[in-house]
C-alpha cells in the first residue's frame, strides 16, 4: 500500500518516525524506504565513534543536523584507558566542515576535544546552535571563547564533568552583544574566573535562558543579581554559595528567590557555607530534579532538613553523608521519585553512611524507582529480595559495595541469590552492574531472566568461563559488556564469536584470556577490531600466545582498524 | 599472578572447562590480598609484599568526581621525614584505611622497605615510624585505634634503628624515651 504513495508523503509519515531504534528499522524495510530514510534522517547516535568513518556517515546521511558521538570505552572514568588512546574528534569536524553538511547540534561523550577542532567547529557551520560535552578532555577556555565569539545562533553550551584547561582568557566575555538565543549555559566543571559583569550582562539578554549553571567562582551576590535578571529560570546550578546568614547580601538573595518560583531543576552549592540553606526551601517544594553530588560541604543533617520540603522530587543525586536514616526522611517526603544516586563522601565512603538498610527503606516508600546507583558499605540478600519486590520496575540498577568481594554480613553468602531476585522481578532491566561476593551462579540466573538487559558491569565476580557463557548465550539484547578481575578465559571468550558483532563492544581487563586467543578471535572476525594494550615498558615486541592480556577491549566496526592508536594498542 | 607451565595449550578449544577453573580460588585471594593490607586481624604469613597498594579504578567513581566532590575539611595531609632522605614528602591520612595501608604507603614514597614488618614487630625492624601528637609528645606509631592515631597525629617521621641509642636489648617499655631523646 505505501508504494502508492510519492516520495513526500512517506517523507512527511517519517517525520514522526524519531526514535533511533525505529529510522534504523524503517531503513531496512526496503530499498526505497532506505533512501527515502537517508535523506531525511537528521539525527544520528555513533555509540563508538570507530565503528564508522565520518565519511561514510556523512555520504549516507547528507541531512544531517544533529550528531551525538562517543569516544572512550566507559571503564576510561575509572582510570583503566590509558592516556591517549584515542576517540578523537577533529577528524569528524574536519569531515564534516569539507562536506556541506549543515550541522547544527553536536554531543560528545568521552572524547578528545582539540581547541583546533572547537575553533574549527564555530567557524563551519552558520546554525550551529548546541554544544554538548561530557567527559571530555583537551581543550581549553580558548576553545571555548572561539565558541562563544562565532556561534551566532549558539542555544546551547553544556559542559558537564569535563577536564578544562584554563587559559584565563576571558572566554564569557566572547559572546558578541548579539547574541541573545542562549537557552542552556553550564560552565560548572571550570576551575577559573569569568568576568562576572559580561556574566550578568548575557543573561539580561537572554530572555530564552531556562537553564544556567555557575561554577565555584562566582560568588553569591553576583547570583543574587543573576537570578534578578532571569527570573525565568527553570534549571540552576550554584556555585559558591558562601555568605554570612546576617549580611545584606544574603537577605537580598533570599528575597529574590522567592520570585524565582519556576526554578525546578536545582545543583551545583559546589561551595557551601553552614546555616545558608535555609533560604532556598521556598523554592524546594517545587523541585523536580536535586544534585547535590558535588556538594562536599553540606552536612548529613543539613541535607536531612533541606530534603523535608522537597516532596515532589524525581530524580535526586546525594552523597551518603545521608545515611540510613536520611534515606528514610527521603523515603518518607519523595513519594514521585524515579531516579536515585547516592555517591561515596570520602575515598573509602563514610563508616557512618548507607547501608542495605537505607535501600530497603527506599524501596519501601518510592515504588516508581526506576533508576539506582548505590554506593554502600554493605548489601544483605534479604534486603536485594525486598527492593527487588517493592520496585519492579527498574531499568537501571547499578550497586556498588564498597569493599569488593564483600559476602551478606549477615548470612556470610554470595549476593546470588539478591541479585537474582532483581533481575526475575526487574523484566524491564536493561542496565545492571554487580558487585560483592558473586559466584557463577548469579550469571546463571542474568541469562535466564534478564531478557532486555543491554549493558553489564561485572568487577571481582565469578568462578569460571560458565559464568561468561551464561550471559553472552542468555542475554539476547547485550550491548556492551565490561569486565574486571574475573577467572573468565579463553574458553568463555571463544565459544561463540558471532555473539560479538550484534554487540557494540566487550571490555576485559585483569581476566584470564590469553594473546592466542585474542589472535584466534580477531582472524576469525574481521569485522572486529579486537585491541590488545600492551603498557609493559620492556617489552618492545611480540607478545606471546600464551601471555595473559592484561586489557582487552573488542567492537564491531565498518571502519577497519584504526590509524591513530598509540603504540601500546595492538590491532589484532 | 604467573601462571607456570600453561604454554600453548591454553590457546586449544575445548569442551572441558580451562585450567583457569582450578585456579578460580586464586582470583578472590589476590584481591583480598590486597584489601587486607588494611585489615588488622589478618595473618601476615603469606602475604604477598610486592602486590599493589591500591587497585586501579576501584571503588568505580568517575576520575572528574573523585577530584572535585571529596570534602576539602576531610583531608588530612601530614609531613613525613624519613631519616637520610633529602626532602620531606606529605601523605593524605584520611586516604587510608589503616596502619597496614599507611605502611604500604610511606614504603612506596620513600622507597623503603619494611614498614609493614616495623608496625607488626617495632623491636627487630630497620625502621621506626613514630608521628607527633596533638601534645607534642613523640609516639610509636601503632598503639591506638586508628581512627584515634588520624584525628591526634600532626607530623610523621620515620627513623632509623641505630639512631635509637641501645636499642634492641631494651624491653619495648622504653622505646618512648629512646624516641623522645632522639626526636628533640
Amino acid at each position: 500500500m505505501m508504494n502508492y504513495f510519492p516520495d513526500e508523503v512517506i517523507e512527511h509519515i517519517f517525520d514522526y518516525v524519531v526514535s533511533h531504534r525505529d529510522r534504523n528499522a524503517l531503513s531496512l524495510v526496503c530499498k526505497s524506504w532506505y533512501r527515502i530514510e537517508r535523506f531525511t534522517r537528521q539525527r544520528v547516535f555513533i555509540g563508538n565513534c570507530y565503528s564508522i568513518t565520518p565519511e561514510r556517515l556523512i555520504q549516507r546521511f547528507p541531512g544531517l543536523k544533529s550528531l551525538t558521538l562517543k569516544g572512550k570505552p566507559h571503564f576510561a572514568d575509572f582510570s583503566l584507558v590509558p592516556y591517549d588512546w584515542g576517540g578523537f574528534l577533529c577528524p569528524w569536524i574536519e569531515a564534516l566542515a569539507k562536506s556541506r553538511v549543515g550541522l547544527e547540534e553536536l554531543r560528545l561523550k568521552r572524547m578528545v576535544v582539540s581547541d583546533e577542532s572547537l575553533e574549527l567547529l564555530s567557524r563551519s557551520f552558520t546554525h550551529f546552535k548546541s554544544l554538548v560535552l561530557v567527559s571530555c578532555e583537551g581543550f581549553t577556555t580558548d576553545g571555548l571563547a572561539a565558541i562563544a565569539a562565532n556561534c551566532r545562533f549558539l542555544r546551547e553550551l553544556d559542559l558537564q564533568e569535563n577536564e578544562v584547561e584554563d587559559h584565563k582568557g576571558q572566554w564569557l566575555s566572547c559572546f558578541p552583544d548579539s547574541c541573545t538565543s542562549l537557552v542552556s549555559l553550564n560552565f560548572a566543571c571550570l576551575k577559573g574566573e569569568v568576568s562576572l559583569g559580561a556574566l550578568e550582562r548575557l543573561v539580561a539578554r537572554s530572555p530564552n535562558l531556562k537553564s544556567l549553571k555557575l561554577n565555584r567562582s562566582v560568588p553569591l551576590d553576583a547570583l543574587q543579581r543573576i537570578m534578578m535578571r532571569a527570573p525565568q529560570l527553570a534549571d540552576l546550578g550554584i556555585g559558591s554559595f558562601v555568605h554570612d546568614p546576617d549580611s545584606e547580601a544574603y537577605i537580598r538573595l533570599k528575597n529574590t528567590i522567592l520570585k524565582c518560583k519556576s526554578i525546578t531543576s536545582l545543583s551545583g552549592f559546589l561551595e557551601v557555607a553552614p546555616h545558608c540553606l535555609a533560604a532556598i526551601y521556598p523554592i524546594c517544594p517545587n523541585l523536580t530534579s536535586l544534585n547535590l553530588s558535588y556538594a562536599a560541604g553540606i552536612q548529613g543533617s543539613e541535607l536531612i532538613k533541606l530534603i523535608r520540603h522537597c516532596g515532589k522530587l524525581q530524580r535526586l543525586w546525594i552523597m551518603d553523608c545521608i545515611g540510613d536514616k536520611g534515606l528514610g526522611v527521603v523515603a518518607m517526603t519523595c513519594k514521585d521519585l524515579q531516579e536515585l544516586r547516592v555517591f561515596p563522601s570520602a575515598p573509602y565512603g563514610n563508616p557512618a553512611a548507607v547501608t542495605e538498610k537505607g535501600l530497603v527503606a527506599i524501596s519501601m516508600g518510592c515504588p516508581k524507582l526506576h533508576s539506582l546507583l548505590y554506593f554502600c558499605h554493605q548489601m544483605t540478600n534479604a534486603a536485594l529480595i525486598t527492593v527487588a519486590k517493592n520496585c519492579p520496575n527498574f531499568i537501571r540498577f547499578r550497586l556498588c559495595i564498597l569493599e569488593a568481594l564483600k559476602p551478606d554480613p549477615d548470612t556470610l553468602e554470595p549476593l546470588d541469590e539478591g541479585f537474582g531476585a532483581i533481575v526475575q522481578s526487574c523484566r524491564r532491566l536493561r542496565r545492571l552492574s554487580l558487585s560483592g561476593q558473586l559466584t557463577d551462579q548469579v550469571f546463571l540466573y542474568i541469562g535466564m531472566y534478564a531478557e532486555q538487559l543491554e549493558m553489564l558491569s561485572i568487577a571481582f565476580a565469578g568462578e569460571s568461563d560458565k559464568g561468561m557463557l551464561y550471559v553472552l548465550n542468555g542475554c539476547k539484547k547485550l550491548r556492551k559488556l565490561e569486565i574486571r578481575d574475573c577467572p573468565f578465559g579463553n574458553m568463555a571468550l571463544l565459544t561463540d564469536v558471532g555473539k560479538y558483532e550484534t554487540m557494540r563492544s566487550l571490555w576485559m581487563s585483569s581476566c584470564e584470556v590469553t594473546v592466542g586467543a585474542c589472535k584466534l578471535l580477531a582472524k576469525k572476525m574481521p569485522r572486529l577490531n579486537v585491541e590488545i594494550f600492551n603498557e609493559n615498558e620492556q617489552e618492545d615486541c611480540s607478545l606471546e600466545d600464551g601471555q595473559r592480556v592484561e586489557k582487552m577491549y573488542l567492537y564491531r566496526t565498518l571502519a577497519g582498524k584504526r590509524k591513530d592508536a598509540p603504540e601500546y594498542v595492538w590491532t589484532l | 599472578m604467573e601462571k607456570e607451565g600453561l604454554g600453548l595449550e591454553i590457546t586449544e578449544l575445548r569442551l572441558g572447562l580451562p585450567e583457569s577453573v582450578v585456579n578460580k580460588n586464586e582470583k578472590k585471594r589476590v584481591f583480598s590480598e590486597i584489601e587486607g593490607v588494611g585489615d588488622e586481624n589478618s595473618s601476615s604469613g603469606d602475604r604477598k609484599m610486592e602486590k599493589k597498594n591500591e587497585v586501579v579504578g576501584w571503588p568505580p567513581v568517575c576520575s572528574y568526581r573523585k577530584k572535585n566532590s571529596i570534602n576539602e575539611a576531610s583531608k588530612m595531609y601530614v609531613k613525613v621525614s624519613m631519616d637520610g632522605a633529602p626532602f620531606l614528602r606529605k601523605i593524605d591520612l584520611a586516604m587510608h584505611k589503616g596502619y597496614s595501608d599507611l605502611a604500604f604507603a610511606l614504603e612506596k614514597l620513600f622507597g623503603c622497605y619494611g614498614m609493614v614488618e616495623s608496625l607488626k614487630n617495632a623491636d627487630n625492624s630497620e625502621q621506626v615510624p613514630i608521628y607527633e601528637d596533638k601534645d607534642g609528645d613523640w609516639m610509636l606509631v601503632g598503639d591506638v585505634p586508628w581512627e584515634m592515631f588520624i584525628e591526634s597525629c600532626k607530623r610523621l617521621r620515620i627513623m632509623k634503628r641505630s639512631d635509637a641509642k641501645g636499642f634492641g636489648l631494651q624491653p619495648k617499655g622504653s622505646l618512648k624515651g629512646f624516641i623522645e631523646s632522639v626526636a628533640k
